[in-house]
């Protein structure tokens, strides 16, 4: 047996913790409870991000889906329940054919992951043997995958195609400028349509109010 | 300089036992830091507010300033019931205060507490801080849901639109600062300030309103008065708290001041110069990394003592008792921030819910967005910042491409790209001393 | 005990991202609530990512990766999903209001 590898052993935790919390958002039926393994499930996944040395794309996991996504989610459950915990079944049969569905599908896409891309093995991450050792490899990851070359692209830089001879791939380097001003304004629709949608609908005044015998101060 | 881990691995042990045992010090000295501001900011909430309504405070418990009050508090809280109401939902009940409070402590995970001295020194600390410190209002807004009381639910659902409301000028704030540096890390943002108190952030007027805005939202996010609506106890009983007792009910508070603690600490960092002193005196007695004067005194005798002892790894002392300097005037400045907030929290009375509302959207956030175009234009205007990164970016790019022949040469490169930091003296561009810039070079390598 | 010995390898980050992904669609088919529903398109989106940012990562991938495409496509997925999420919850919303429920099974007026 050699030296364990710790980035094994945490991939390991994250992904039983992700996949585990995955389940149970499906399993249970109580829409609150639901909402807490998903939180789980989404925090382990940022888990993984900074396992594939991804850390920004880590902190936004956190920041706008767990943080974000999920209390907004919260909130609509809160609003939207009648009685404290409400749950709603189906039946037995649409079970069944769920699962043989989902068998069939989850079936083909492991299939799919052990056997195009089963060889591929990257490059080995140092088997940690020392500690020295796990912090250089560390730092190799930190560096690879730093936040400033995600904000050129977006800004439309490729620093990492800069190089590139080939023409046809020299393209990328034109970066994601376009996508990214198409999704701010994506963005804005999106808070402005979503509050017009979320609004309070206003109570009809009751007509008598109008004739004058309330006091003109009442809100509608 | 030898850490922790290094100094370990001279024992005749397994790395893994080793790696872990050095973990799980570092998690208890993080514990220790985040469990003692609680205990200690409980004690002065209780003095402050004595104080600032003409009283004493405690005085009794363990002698004249009342010092074993807190001890005294939590034996209490311990040997009371612990209560869960007939209608909660038992387990996430008793899980939502671990949440609450582990969520803060993972904000100490990334906070430095002097240069290098940091659990887990990321390159994007600073959103990183943000977000975990943001996961908070998941643990109240469980506890006030599960506990099965109307006043928990309103006090959690308060508490929900305010913190999600107050993360958006926050994290405007904390980009001002992360513009002004060029850097998302912590570490290196505190390096950058070192020096006289005119390096300090604070300084630079745009930072200047940041701070005070920063200030506010740090507030609302951390629930304290005048925006302690999620427990206002005068409309809500106590809010999402109201079923909890004992044990539980503790862990919430603890939640709460050692956010206080984090949050104050973040704007020290950010702001106030984080671990520098107002004056370069660990510079003067050259207790740095590379040390020269008293320190390469201290590091002589340090190195003479660890060999005596059977060490003779090269540690370096000065930069050590450089570092404890640092970390004092870190807590003496967190230590300050949150006196402040106590001070305000006994001064102002209670906002209403439109006024929290309007305070974040129609003060926080725009004056935070008019403070990154200010910094985008101070950038530009003195141009060591933004500027010189992008040239220097892409300077080596543009020679290289047309130096290059257009057919594959005999000699096959390959670019890769490299992260590195250099001084800002190196580009040329006379920023301040000591400041630097995260800059990315093509480098090439032959394969 | 080898399985902790050797680095992680590619197809590891598939079979977690493929588990997220068919719990997501197992989550949308059974749940009747619309927020269930909604939770199911979360899993797979973050399915999704995982996929992205295994394929993106020289670490796991080494030299013939995605580089920063990986990265980039997650952000935006991330972005896309936080609107999605905003905009469903206004329609939940909207549809309590009228319906007073949020059974997606009593959503059938317009059947004919």
């Amino acid at each position: 047996m050699g030296p364990i590898n710790w980035q094994t052993c945490f991939f390991f935790l994250m992904a039983a913790i992700a996949c585990g919390a995955a389940i149970a958002v499906v399993i249970s039926s109580n829409i609150v409870r639901m909402a807490c393994w998903l939180v789980l499930s989404l925090a382990a996944v940022a888990g993984l991000f900074f396992l594939t040395g991804a850390e920004f794309l880590g902190a936004v996991q956190l920041m706008v889906y767990v943080g974000g996504t999920m209390v907004l989610l919260i909130f609509g459950v809160m609003l939207t329940a009648r009685g404290p915990f409400v749950s709603m079944k189906i039946g037995a049969a649409q079970w069944v054919v769920a699962v043989i569905a989902a068998g069939a599908l989850l079936t083909v896409l492991l299939q799919a992951a052990f056997g195009t891309f089963g060889q591929t093995q990257g490059k080995p991450i140092a088997a940690a043997g020392s500690s020295r050792e796990l912090a250089a490899s560390g730092n190799d990851v930190a560096d690879a995958a730093s936040y400033s070359p995600l904000g050129l692209g977006l800004i439309g830089v490729r620093i990492d195609r800069l190089a590139e001879r080939d023409h046809v791939l020299r393209g990328g380097m034109s970066g994601y400028l376009l996508p990214f001003e198409i999704i701010s304004v994506h963005l804005v629709v999106v808070l402005v349509g979503a509050a017009y949608l979320a609004r309070a609908r206003r109570r009809m005044v009751p007509r008598h109010w109008r004739g004058g015998e309330q006091p003109s101060g009442v809100e509608d | 300089m030898v850490s922790m881990t290094e100094l370990l691995t001279l024992l005749p042990l397994p790395s893994w036992i080793v790696l872990t045992i050095a973990g799980a010090i570092q998690a208890a000295l993080l514990l220790v830091v985040a469990l003692c501001s609680a205990v200690i900011f409980i004690w002065l909430e209780r003095k402050v507010s004595a104080r600032i309504q003409d009283r004493l405070g405690p005085t009794r418990v363990g002698g004249r300033f009342g010092w074993l009050q807190p001890p005294a508090d939590g034996i209490k809280l311990l040997l009371k019931e612990d209560l869960i109401p007939a209608a909660a939902d038992r387990a996430l009940y008793r899980l939502a205060p671990y949440i609450s409070f582990c969520a803060t402590f993972c904000v100490f995970l990334a906070l430095p507490f002097a240069a290098g001295w940091v659990a887990l020194q990321l390159n994007v600390a600073a959103f990183f801080v943000l977000a975990v410190a943001g996961l908070e209002v998941f643990g109240v807004i469980l506890g006030g849901y599960s506990s099965g009381s109307k006043w928990s639910l309103y006090g959690a659902m308060r508490e929900a639109a305010q913190v999600i409301s107050y993360e958006i000028p926050l994290a405007l704030c904390v980009v001002v600062v992360v513009l002004l540096a060029g850097t998302m890390d912590l570490v290196e943002i505190g390096r950058q300030q070192e020096g006289w108190l005119w390096n300090w952030n604070i300084f630079n007027p745009f930072a200047f309103v940041t701070f005070w805005v920063y200030c506010t939202c740090a507030l609302a996010n951390t629930n304290r008065a005048p925006f302690d609506l999620p427990e206002a106890e005068s409309e809500l009983v106590a809010g999402f708290l109201t079923e909890y007792s004992g044990f539980r009910w503790v862990y919430f508070f603890m939640g709460e001041y050692a956010a206080m603690f984090a949050v104050s600490g973040l704007g020290a960092i950010l702001f106030l110069g984080g671990w520098n002193g107002p004056v370069p005196v660990s510079q003067w007695l050259g207790l740095s990394v590379d040390p020269h004067g008293l320190g390469a005194w201290i590091d002589a005798a340090g190195n003479w003592a660890t060999a005596h002892i059977g060490i003779h790894e090269h540690v370096c002392f000065a930069a050590w008792l450089g570092n404890l300097l640092g970390m004092c005037n870190f807590v003496i400045k967190a230590v300050l921030g949150a006196t402040c907030m106590i001070w305000v929290r006994w001064t102002m009375p209670r906002l209403r819910i439109d006024q929290v509302m309007t305070t974040c959207l129609k003060y926080c956030v725009p004056i935070a967005s008019a403070m990154i175009a200010g910094v985008l234009v101070w950038s530009f205007v003195f141009p060591s910042g933004v500027v010189a990164y992008v040239t220097a970016q892409l300077r080596p790019a543009i020679e290289h491409r047309e130096a290059a022949p257009p057919k594959a040469p005999a000699k096959k490169t390959a670019t890769k790209s490299t992260a590195r930091t250099i001084p800002r003296g190196e580009l040329g561009e006379g920023g301040g001393a000591g400041r630097s810039l995260l800059v990315y070079g093509t480098e090439e390598v032959e394969r | 005990m080898s399985i902790f010995c050797e680095p992680v390898g590619l197809s590891h980050y598939l079979v977690v991202s493929a588990i997220l992904f068919v719990c997501g669609v197992l989550c949308m088919t059974t749940k009747r609530n619309v927020l269930g529903v909604l939770m199911g398109i979360e899993l797979v989106l973050n399915g999704a990512n995982l996929n992205f940012m295994a394929f993106g990562s020289p670490a796991i991938c080494g030299t013939s990766t995605l580089g920063l495409d990986g990265q980039l496509i997650a952000l935006f997925v991330i972005v896309l999903a936080a609107a999605e999420a905003a905009v469903a919850l206004a329609i939940a919303l909207n549809y309590y209001h009228t319906h007073a429920t949020v059974d997606v099974d009593r959503g059938n007026e317009l059947k004919g």
